[in-house]
């Protein structure tokens, strides 16, 4: 039996997902994704689209089950523990996810009520966080689908934090917001990450937010970690010549070689 | 305790969101409203004419009323069916469905809720048709046993119930055509009911199918009590039946939804918006 380690928020053990396509293909989403984070700590996965990011926040969320490994949130197991990870976890996804029709205030009273947050306490942590996150007051009972995008990504980090949870899945957070939206978004992380000391995984393409806000940082290409350890250690790995690279660069160099074999492939039977 | 009113919190909070999203779609509830009015008044009318184009004297007062009854228990019961069967459509619909599953409620509670919110809705619903329809028509309800037929429609909606969760998991396993087979499946449930006649007049394959239908057995008592002014013991031929329905339909509608979760969980069939 493994003894659990007090100090780790997430620890993904040996994790596959393999989905069943149309006539029986076979795609590899996950392969092999083993990594741990500490408590508190702010840990990005970056890939490429479709690298297997967002389906590895789907198993860590009890959305989807793990063909093989085990995925532990404080211990407990995401499969056979799924309702006390449910009680420990939160996540903003790219897309804002709303009842569109239904007002910030109506969709986040539904979201307190699921996590058994009493009404007037809901209330009033709720009217906290909307001046937080810049929502005015008067704007609370309009219905979501007259907010912007940028709005919108604000009032789910709103929904996020309002469980508090104890380790906040963040995939892609920031597609698709404007520059000064995305700043936003990403200092309000930080800020409220800070305040509670919450665990943050943070997956994304953009590698400059990675940098700002993360403290390791794995790669996955094809659903394989292909590299993990600090912004500062990857940089080093892969440097060439001794010159400084940038984090950009070290996705190139840990995602590239692909794209460069297939390039070769295609050459050849050009040729 | 505490778990107690987490769940007592989530299981109000599904039912107000419901409430919430009506009164945010009333333009949608409305033509319904209307379209479900016309349609039982028609069925009323057919009532009332079968003796212009049959040339038999019928007691017209007896059709009306029959077809009627058909009519709103069948729009009562729909609304129970539909807003179950498509708890799941509509959150793909509204692309939520992974943070209502990723919420640490029970999935028994989710469900209960949501089946709480449609027997009040369909109550408050068809009460209005019922009031307005009769508008329409002179209706004798002096001889009817309301409290009689209000029991075996309280039996019938927990068959029924358990029918629409065990229909809900289509959209679960199948987001792009979960929804029109549970649409094929009322109409079949319609059909094979007497929902406008009775089953004895359809082919006797067909009749063996209805008897499996809690439709069935609800319009045959409804019927009985309104109609014929039989009380609630005297109607235990029909709700027994419905009884013995509910109580094993509800808990496998469950159940049956938990394992389908699991499976959908597994094929990654949550995602999909459909």
């Amino acid at each position: 039996m493994t003894q659990k380690d007090p100090n780790k928020a997430l620890e993904i053990h040996t994790v596959d997902k393999v989905f069943i396509k149309r006539k029986n293909k076979q795609i590899k989403a996950v392969d092999q994704v083993q990594f741990s984070v500490g408590r508190g700590e702010i840990f990005g996965v970056l890939g490429p689209n479709g690298s297997g990011k967002s389906t590895l926040i789907r198993m860590i969320s009890t959305l989807l089950v793990p063909d093989h490994g085990t995925i532990e949130v404080f211990g407990y197991d995401s499969v056979k523990e799924a309702m006390m990870v449910r009680k420990l976890i939160n996540r903003v996804s790219a897309e804002a996810s709303f009842f569109k029709k239904l007002s910030a205030m109506e969709n986040l009273l539904f979201t307190a009520g699921l996590y058994g947050i009493p009404k007037p306490y809901a209330r009033k942590k709720l009217m906290e966080i909307f001046k937080r996150v810049g929502l005015p007051a008067k704007r609370v009972h309009d219905p979501l689908e007259d907010f912007s995008r940028g709005m919108q990504q604000k009032v789910a980090i709103a929904r996020a934090f309002l469980t508090t949870p104890a380790l906040l899945l963040l995939d892609e957070p920031t597609t698709g917001l404007d520059p000064r939206a995305k700043k936003e978004v990403q200092s309000l992380i930080l800020e409220i990450q800070k305040e509670n000391q919450t665990t943050v995984l943070l997956t994304t393409h953009d590698m400059v937010e990675a940098d700002q806000l993360c403290e390791r940082v794995a790669i996955i290409h094809d659903g394989r970690i292909s590299a993990i350890g600090t912004a500062q250690d990857l940089k080093m790995k892969a440097s060439r010549n001794g010159s400084v690279c940038t984090l950009e660069e070290v996705f190139m160099f840990f995602t590239g070689s692909q794209l460069v074999q297939y390039e070769d492939e295609m050459i050849a039977e050009v040729s | 305790m505490e778990k107690v009113f987490q769940e007592t919190r989530a299981a109000w909070a599904f039912i107000e969101r419901n409430f919430n999203l009506v009164k945010r779609y009333w333009k949608w509830e409305l033509v319904f409203f209307v379209y479900t009015v016309a349609n039982s008044v028609t069925m009323g009318f057919i009532g009332k004419g079968i003796e212009n184009f049959s040339g038999v004297v019928v007691d017209t007062q007896y059709l009306i009323l029959y077809m009627l009854l058909g009519s709103i228990l069948w729009g009562y019961l729909s609304i129970l069916f539909e807003v179950v069967a498509e708890t799941v459509a509509w959150e793909r619909w509204e692309e939520t469905i992974e943070y209502t599953f990723m919420a640490p409620v029970s999935r028994a509670t989710h469900l209960l809720s949501v089946c709480g919110f449609s027997i009040f809705y369909g109550l408050l619903r068809s009460g209005l048709i019922l009031l307005v329809v009769s508008v329409f028509f002179n209706l004798d309800l002096q001889g009817a046993n309301i409290l009689a037929a209000g029991g075996v429609l309280g039996i019938a909606s927990l068959s029924f119930i358990g029918l629409g969760m065990i229909a809900s998991i289509l959209p679960l396993i199948s987001p792009e055509k979960g929804v029109q087979v549970v649409h094929i499946f009322q109409a079949l449930l319609l059909m094979f009911s007497g929902v406008y006649y009775e089953v004895e007049v359809l082919p006797h394959w067909m009749q063996m199918v209805g008897r499996i239908s809690p439709a069935t057995y609800a319009l045959r008592g409804m019927r009985a009590a309104i109609l014929e002014g039989e009380g609630f013991w005297s109607l235990w031929m029909h709700w027994t039946p419905l009884l013995l329905m509910g109580i094993i339909m509800l808990p496998m509608g469950i159940l049956i939804f938990s394992w389908m979760e699991t499976f959908a969980k597994r094929r990654g069939l949550l995602k999909r918006n459909g």
